[in-house]
């Protein structure tokens, strides 16, 4: 890639805020408590967990674990299904996020997500971005220009793309689509990324673009990553957490989890014994 | 399975096969046959009597070389109107019953009255336009027929935008939410925009339905034989050939034919443009 990321932050667009790197990695998410209800059922129980800042924390978990109910919770996305319900407390810069005061739409623009599916919206390269952008500021044209070079940069997407801003989305691959839609998320400058499954539906090519790319954008960005792919949890994540039934069962660094999980299920779940 | 039972069997299913197929392909035929058969009627007798004074001279008395110009213009400036009044209306509430009504039960009387509309016989519409407007105003007008075809427009619309809106994947509002857009910025700006398509043809289906409505506009806009405005009785083509067809005047009942010629035309017309907009890109 050519262009170094931030490289166009001169031009007036600022990147995500500078802050500090963390070398503790204090959480930018801490969930405690997490009680989660589809109705009457219980998809959720007493989860408790902080997301460290600028790292990557990969859940992983057979199907109907909990997971991706996590990753909705975290963006308020449930909100959207009347008989959905999550009780308990989720701290993100000292604000409850649970909290039914809350601006959505303001935490929808610190936390963005990436979908299973590729979902470009019906209109061009360039408008999928600016679509996000002018939900939450006024731009000029050139900010604008700028903008969205610089967040398909990020996406390591600028290159492929740069001569046909103008044509529509669903025209590209669905590695590239993909990435656009991550271009989409970061353009909204986010504190936290929720990727849910965002391979699944991709060939191994573009699943390492993807990969690399998450390496690249955890600098700037917290990132939680839902995978069935035990390998790329284990290449993507700092933190891994493993889930049950509905229950974090537990949650420790990449390499503790993989190599010396304290928990017989953790065990039986990564060796393929279930799942 | 023995062999024998086995072939019995594809036998038996390549006799039903035939069958069904033979069936299939007679009623299609049977069908365009028909359509055939009506186009080819007229523009056998529609065709002769299309001059360019049927579009140039209003309608006159019998025997006096009238045209069909107000007509025309009566039933475009009606068509047009009842569409601008029914379309909006019936975008919106295609809109409630796919993005919010869900299954409530408002949702669903609204979506059973919208159907039970949508079947209703046209005469009852005009009826109902008579009473609530014509007779209260004490007088048939243009504006009164453009209403009675919004009523039939908008149920039309009704279906055809919320079926559209339903067939739009889940993760595509989520996505947009996910960015933090409002919901109604979602559906104007995202939903409207990926329904494009099928929420046009919607409308230009509307259109054509409309086009060739008769009964509606007997109580309501009447007939003119003059070019009028909308707040006075307006001729139309499909009540000028109502009338016409069933007169004894050759060149009445030739204008008859020619007119209707001309409202197949434009329905044909709107049909394949409807076809052309959801052509995929």
């Amino acid at each position: 890639m050519e262009h170094a990321p931030g490289e166009r932050i001169a031009t007036g667009v600022p990147g995500p805020a500078p802050r500090a790197p963390a070398p503790d990695a204090a959480p930018r998410i801490s969930v405690r408590d997490l009680d989660f209800f589809y109705g009457s059922n219980q998809a959720l129980r007493r989860i408790t967990i902080d997301l460290p800042d600028r790292r990557v924390t990969g859940m992983i978990g057979p199907s109907g674990c909990g997971k991706s109910t996590l990753l909705r919770v975290l963006n308020r996305m449930y909100d959207l299904y009347p008989g959905q319900r999550a009780e308990g407390e989720v701290w993100m810069d000292g604000e409850n996020i649970l909290s039914p005061s809350l601006d959505l739409n303001l935490l929808r623009s610190r936390v963005g997500m990436v979908f299973q599916k590729p979902t470009p919206f019906p209109m061009s390269i360039y408008e999928n971005i600016a679509f996000g952008v002018r939900l939450h500021e006024r731009l000029s044209r050139s900010e604008m220009a700028a903008r969205v070079e610089w967040s398909l940069t990020r996406a390591a997407l600028w290159d492929e793309v740069k001569d046909r801003l103008g044509s529509p989305a669903a025209g590209l691959s669905g590695g590239q689509q993909q990435r656009l839609c991550i271009a989409r998320s970061i353009a909204v400058r986010p504190e936290v990324i929720l990727l849910d499954e965002p391979t699944s539906a991709l060939d191994p090519i573009s699943t390492l673009k993807i990969e690399e790319l998450i390496d690249e954008l955890k600098r700037d960005f917290t990132i939680v990553i839902v995978t069935h792919n035990l390998q790329q949890a284990a290449r993507c994540a700092d933190q891994v957490a493993f889930f049950y039934l509905g229950e974090l069962v537990e949650a420790g660094p990449a390499a503790q989890i993989f190599t010396a999980p304290k928990q017989r299920r953790t065990q039986e779940y990564i060796t393929g014994r279930f799942g | 399975m023995s062999a024998t039972v086995a072939a019995s069997l594809g036998r038996r299913r390549r006799r039903t096969a035939i069958v069904a197929n033979t069936l299939s392909v007679a009623a299609t035929v049977l069908a365009l046959a028909m359509l055939a058969w009506i186009l080819v009627t007229l523009l056998w007798l529609g065709l002769p009597g299309l001059h360019l004074s049927v579009f140039t001279t209003v309608t006159k008395a019998p025997g006096s070389n009238g045209g069909l110009a107000n007509a025309i213009v009566g039933s475009l400036i009606q068509t047009a109107l009842g569409t601008a009044i029914g379309t909006p209306i019936g975008l919106m509430v295609g809109t409630y019953l796919a993005e919010y009504a869900g299954r409530s039960a408002l949702g669903e009387a609204v979506r059973f009255v919208s159907d039970i509309l949508l079947s209703a016989p046209s005469i009852l519409i005009g009826l109902f336009i008579y009473t609530v407007l014509v007779a209260p105003l004490g007088g048939f007008s243009g504006f009164a027929g453009a209403a009675a075809l919004a009523v039939i427009v908008i149920p039309i619309v009704v279906r055809t935008t919320e079926d559209m809106l339903r067939l739009l994947p889940v993760s595509l509002r989520e996505a947009a939410i996910a960015l933090g857009a409002p919901r109604w910025r979602t559906i104007v700006f995202i939903c409207y925009r990926a329904a494009l398509d099928g929420l046009l043809t919607g409308v230009l289906l509307a259109v054509a339905r409309v086009a060739g409505e008769t009964a509606p506009l007997l109580f309501t806009s009447l007939g003119n034989s003059d070019y009028s405005g909308i707040g006075q009785a307006m001729a139309s083509l499909p009540v000028t050939i109502y009338q016409y067809a069933a007169s004894a005047f050759e060149d009445w009942v030739q204008l008859a034919w020619t007119g209707a010629l001309l409202i197949t035309l434009g329905v044909l017309a709107i049909n394949l443009v409807a076809r052309v907009v959801v052509r995929p890109r």
